[in-house]
Order: structure tokens, then C-alpha cells, then sequence
């Protein structure tokens, strides 16, 4: 866990005092509301559909049991006794009052957690494998290469009137659980010859125009690394489009000049910035490295998590949906559910919350991790406690079996909360949790992964979920557009649109539908969804979803 | 042809709670979308958001919001201003657990 230094402390005192400042001239008048839009957005404060959103970062996905704690008091205090987790790996609280913001800064303030740059056009939350640290397959850590990039991302001069938001996803593993083609920058660590680099993607991103990102760089040394990602930034900022926001995200830049124009412009770039670079920022990562030091992971044996494992099934299906391999063998990595069926994907009460933590301090070495499949994640755990924490998990509502399968659904708020919103997501996804709970059919569908979005901006990542679903407003009626095949790992697809799009009564069966296909065409229980979708396309899905059309067209 | 002016409100959200507000003939803002100004005339539509406007240290973006009159006053004529009068549907949160009128 990083730790603050004495500057971090001061500089978010500071922050926060300033902000306070702003808010109380904001409320007696002598700021108007478009004078403090900007102040307030740079402070992570939205004002939506029904109230205010605060959204407070979490760096890289990893927070500590005092953090957890520290967002479960918010939630009780300022907010309704809960919080969303969102893709981006932050917490959002739906119904802050303004003058309680800074007070609710200053308490982040005081275990080092902030809101900072989680709106506005600047570098937002860096985002990582949320399984850093902990996982079987990492070449290395991501995590303290993610704090770097906080530190030199926050408040950096040169990029805080940038075209449009900047995002940055890193990953250690070639098995990309972090989405990085799908962001601005996407960063994959990688060794050559005993030297840690990254390759590095650009131009990746969702939203109206969706784009899987290219490589900029096979590889770029970690003592390069910073002087090459400002100067892609930097590059980005001189001649990304400011004339037209939605043409303004670097994916369009890429688009628009190719990706060889875009590597010989930052090529050049980089022979400035690079003198720059002196070694501070390799000896800042040095001692950032120390904050990471993995745990001393404990002996001890295994067989009582062997007997529970073979005695009691509902412990058996739990691990396996929702335990991944460990680097240690006699560990393993725990994925939490904050996806109940029928609840709210991404919701945890605060009482969830001091659990969580609680389970953190006990067994945990202290970590937890937020993924941006909206789940937390206990990622050093002894395979010997899973009984006891699986007990604890079940005692409060965290301990469905759901990982990976259909029931686990990305949602984003949709319009019940968010002012950009063109259609409801959230009950969308409830609906389909709790019909194929009903069904009793998810462990037999197997991987499955549905994202839903209530825009175009596509929060809930909709273009790279094997199904999508798209809420719309079509003349005044919300209308659900669906895709297939999208995929947001390393083998990263944009999702093919099926067709028209499906009333809101419409969309649950509709996906119906479209399983039921599935599992008549797949040829064995081994064969995923994408898998099948890969192998046999669109046809059988389209047949099962527009009868009508297939009987007009006979 | 400039198309038919249809019934508006003035909608807004409190400032310090953030909550949807309607601006009512008698120049409060009302919680309760029914209590709403109806407003049928453009230029007196126009006034009525101006009106709004010049109290930004007690609301935030102010807009004119189509409605049809019900039995019991304005009703939404677009779903996104149903939810905003009734709250989220995945909790009884918002106007769905409290009355309590903004500062007037």
C-alpha cells in the first residue's frame, strides 16, 4: 500500500481547504454556478438527476481496511448507508448535500484518499489488474508504475486543459483483466532481457465511437517509460481536436492521423521530453516499490479447506466461481460479489463495507482491491481461512457464486441517477440476475459476461461484453439495443449490434432468447459463449431474436 | 414553420440538496412536480426562466421542462422528467422517502 508522504498531506490539505473556500462562496452568492462547475467537477462533485455524486478515486483498484472504513463512515454519515462501485474502480456516493462535501474530503484526506481529477478533461484514476500483485500469470506488480503515474498525473501543468478526459489502465499480466485496449493509454508490463518495460497501446476507448486501441510501442523501458507517455500525451494535447468534443478523445487523433504518423510524432516528442527525465522519477519508483512489498505469506496446511471443499457444495460452487489462482500456491485470490441477484451491481451497504474490511484486516494481510467488474476482491488470502470467510461473506449477502457468470453484469447508473443518461440500466440488470437465478440455469450457461450501458458514453462498457446492451431513447420510449461477441481481455472485440433495438419490457427475454441459442448451438458445456459466437456468428442469434423477420423473409 | 410552442415548467435543482424543484405560480419551488406553473404562453416561458435564473445562490441550472396538465397539476410528458419527479427505481430514495419542502 502507498503510503503519503508528508507532501501528499499537505498538498491535499491544501486542496481541500481550497475547495472548502469554494463551496461556501458558492453558497453565499459571490460564486455563480458556472464560475463553480469547473471547481467543483475538478473535485470529483457531479450534480445529477436527483442530487449531488461524489466520486472519491481509488487509485489503481487497492485500498487497505482503514480506507474501506473510512468509506463505509461516508456512506453511513453524509450519504444513505451506501456506495457504488463503478468500472472505473471508483466509489460514488448518489446523494451528498453540498455543504457536506468538504467535510466528507477532509475525512478521505485522512487515510489518504482523495477526489481529485475524477472528472473533468484531465489524466482521471489510473486503473490496473485488479488482481495485481496477487496473480499466478504477472510478469510484475503494475501497481507501483500506476502510484507513479498518480503522482506525476496529478496537477501535472501540462495537462490539466486537455481536449477531452485522459485514461490510463495498466496491467502486469498478458492476460489483460484491466481492459487496456479499451483506454486511452493502455500500458502491459512486459521483461525483455531482465529489463522491465511496457508495451504500450493508444487510442483505445468505448463511448459513441468505439475503438480497440493499437500498439504505440512493443516496448519502452520503465527508465523511459514516463518521458514517452508525456510525450504521447503531450503530442495528443498539441493536435487532438478541440473543435468538436466528440472527435476529441485521442482515439480519434489515432484514427484520423494512423497509428505511424501518431509513432513518428511522438518518436520526435520523446527526444525532448526524455532529457527531461533526470532519474527522479526511477528513484520515486524505487521507493515507491518498497510501499508494494508483497506480504510474508503464511505456512500452513491446507486440508481443512480440502474437507470443506469436498463436504459442503454451496463452498465447493463459491470457490469455484470465485476464487483465481494465487502466485502462492497455498493462497488464493477471493472475488467478492456485490452483484446479489436482484441487487444493484456495484451497491455494498456500509455494514458490507466494515465486513469486508474486517475480513481484510483478519485474513487478508490488510488488502482489498476494487475491480472494474464492480466486485471487490480479498487478494491474498490462505486457502485454510476460505471456510471462515466464505461464513462471513454468506452472513451478510457477499457470498454469491456468480464470478464470470451471467448474473455478474457491469452496470452503470443509468437514468436513475445520471443526467446523461438516455435510458434505465439498473433494473435492467436486476431483472436478468434474478430471472436466470429463477431459471436456476447460470452455472450450466458458464462464462458469461453482460455489460450494460444507459448511454452512448458506454460507462458500463456494453461494446466489450459478450452481450451488450444499449439503453436508448427512440422517440420518447426507452429502446434497448443489443451486441454480441465483444470481448474486453486480451483478444479485445467490439461487439456486433444484433439489429433493432427491444422495449424495456422487451430486453429480459430478449436475452433469453439469445442464451437459449446459445446453449442449442454450442457443442460441448466446455464451449463459452464467446467461444460459440466466434464459431458459428451472428445468424443463429438473429433467427433467435427476430422471429418475425426470419418468417417475413421465408 | 416554427413548431407549436407545447406547456412547459421551470425545473431546477436545490442547491444545497440538489433535489428537483419545480418553480410554482406564487414564485416558490416546489419539491412536488404538481405544484408546478404550468406555463402555456413562450414569451411568459421565457420571463418565468429568466425569473429563475437571477436565483442562482438557490438553484442550479434551471430549464423548461415539457408537461401536459393532469388532474392534479403538471404531469411529464417524457420519461426522463417521470424519474426526475419520482427518484430512482432501485431504492425508495429521493422524493420517494421525504416531502420536505426546499428553502423558499
Amino acid at each position: 500500500m502507498y503510503r503519503y508522504s508528508e507532501f501528499d498531506t499537505a498538498f491535499l490539505a491544501e486542496r481541500n481547504a481550497q475547495f472548502r473556500a469554494q463551496v461556501e462562496r458558492r453558497i453565499d452568492g459571490s460564486l455563480t454556478e458556472d464560475e463553480f462547475k469547473p471547481l467543483r467537477l475538478m473535485n470529483g462533485l457531479y450534480l445529477q438527476l436527483h442530487a449531488y455524486m461524489l466520486r472519491v478515486a481509488i487509485p489503481y483498484g487497492t485500498l487497505n481496511s482503514a480506507q474501506m472504513r473510512q468509506l463505509a463512515l461516508l456512506a453511513e454519515k453524509w450519504d444513505k448507508g451506501y456506495g457504488h462501485f463503478t468500472t472505473r474502480q471508483n466509489i460514488q456516493y448518489n446523494w451528498p448535500k453540498l455543504n457536506d462535501v468538504p467535510d466528507m474530503l477532509d475525512a478521505l484526506s485522512e487515510v489518504g484518499m482523495h477526489a481529485i481529477q475524477t472528472s473533468g478533461n484531465t489524466i482521471r484514476n489510473v486503473t490496473a489488474d485488479h488482481f495485481a500483485g496477487a496473480a499466478a500469470d504477472e510478469v510484475a506488480d503494475p501497481r507501483p508504475y500506476a502510484e507513479l503515474l498518480r503522482q506525476w498525473s496529478t496537477d501535472h501543468p501540462e495537462f490539466q486543459f486537455m481536449p477531452r478526459k485522459f485514461k490510463i489502465a495498466i496491467t502486469g499480466s498478458e492476460n489483460d483483466r484491466a481492459v487496456i485496449k479499451a483506454h486511452d493509454i493502455g500500458l502491459q508490463l512486459v521483461e525483455r532481457d531482465g529489463v522491465l518495460g511496457a508495451r504500450v497501446i493508444v487510442g483505445g476507448g468505448l463511448g459513441r465511437t468505439p475503438m480497440i486501441g493499437k500498439e504505440l510501442s512493443d516496448f519502452v523501458a520503465f527508465d523511459d517509460l514516463l518521458a514517452y507517455l508525456e510525450a504521447t500525451v503531450s503530442v495528443w494535447n498539441q493536435i487532438g481536436r478541440r473543435d468538436n468534443k466528440y472527435k476529441a478523445r485521442i482515439k480519434i487523433t489515432v484514427h484520423e492521423h494512423g497509428i505511424d504518423a501518431i509513432r513518428s510524432k511522438v518518436n520526435e516528442r520523446f527526444l525532448q521530453t526524455r532529457p527531461q527525465f533526470k532519474g527522479a522519477d526511477m528513484n520515486l519508483l524505487e521507493e515507491i516499490k518498497g510501499h508494494f512489498a508483497p506480504p510474508t505469506y503464511r505456512d500452513g496446511s491446507v486440508v481443512s479447506f480440502e474437507s470443506a471443499y469436498t463436504n459442503d457444495p454451496v463452498f465447493r460452487s463459491w470457490v469455484d466461481t470465485n476464487i483465481a489462482p494465487h502466485k502462492n500456491a497455498d493462497h488464493a485470490i477471493i472475488t467478492i460479489s456485490i452483484k446479489k441477484h436482484g441487487a444493484t451491481p456495484g451497491d455494498a451497504t456500509a455494514e458490507q463495507m466494515r465486513v469486508m474490511a474486517d475480513l481484510a484486516e483478519e485474513f487478508a494481510y490488510d488488502e482489498l482491491r476494487i475491480s472494474h467488474e464492480q466486485n471487490v476482491i480479498l487478494p491474498h488470502v490462505h486457502k485454510s481461512d476460505l471456510p471462515a470467510i466464505h461464513a462471513k461473506l454468506k452472513e451478510y449477502e457477499l457470498a454469491t457464486a456468480n464470478i464470470g457468470l451471467i448474473s455478474d453484469i457491469i452496470a452503470c447508473p443509468g437514468m436513475d441517477y445520471c443526467a446523461l443518461a438516455t435510458a434505465r440500466s439498473i433494473p435492467v440488470a436486476q431483472q436478468i440476475a434474478t430471472r436466470f437465478d429463477e431459471l436456476k440455469l447460470e452455472h450450466d450457461i458458464g462464462h458469461l459476461k453482460i455489460k450494460i450501458s444507459g448511454c452512448i458514453n458506454a460507462c458500463g462498457h456494453h461494446h466489450v461484453g459478450h452481450i451488450g446492451i444499449l439503453g436508448l431513447d427512440r422517440a420518447g420510449v426507452e429502446n434497448y439495443q443489443i451486441t454480441l461477441g465483444g470481448d474486453g481481455t486480451d483478444t479485445a472485440a467490439i461487439g456486433d449490434r444484433t439489429g433493432p433495438g427491444f422495449a424495456y419490457d422487451e430486453i429480459v427475454p430478449a436475452v433469453e432468447r439469445i442464451v437459449e441459442a446459445y446453449l442449442e448451438q454450442r457443442e460441448s458445456a466446455e464451449e463459452t459463449f464467446l467461444e460459440t459466437y466466434r464459431r458459428v456468428g451472428m445468424a443463429p442469434f438473429k433467427a433467435a431474436l427476430y422471429p418475425e423477420a426470419q418468417a417475413n423473409a421465408a | 414553420m416554427a413548431r407549436a410552442f407545447t406547456p412547459k415548467v421551470v425545473t431546477a435543482n436545490d442547491l444545497l440538496e440538489g433535489d428537483v424543484i419545480y418553480q410554482t405560480e406564487d414564485d416558490r419551488w416546489s419539491r412536488d412536480l404538481a405544484e408546478a406553473e404550468l406555463i402555456t404562453d413562450e414569451a411568459h416561458a421565457q420571463v418565468r426562466l429568466l425569473d429563475a435564473a437571477r436565483q442562482a445562490s438557490k438553484i442550479v441550472g434551471a430549464y423548461l421542462a415539457d408537461a401536459a396538465a393532469g388532474e392534479s397539476g403538471p404531469e411529464p410528458t417524457h420519461f426522463r422528467e417521470d424519474f426526475r419527479r419520482t427518484g430512482p427505481s432501485n431504492y425508495a430514495h429521493g422524493k420517494q422517502e421525504t416531502s420536505q419542502q426546499p428553502r423558499t
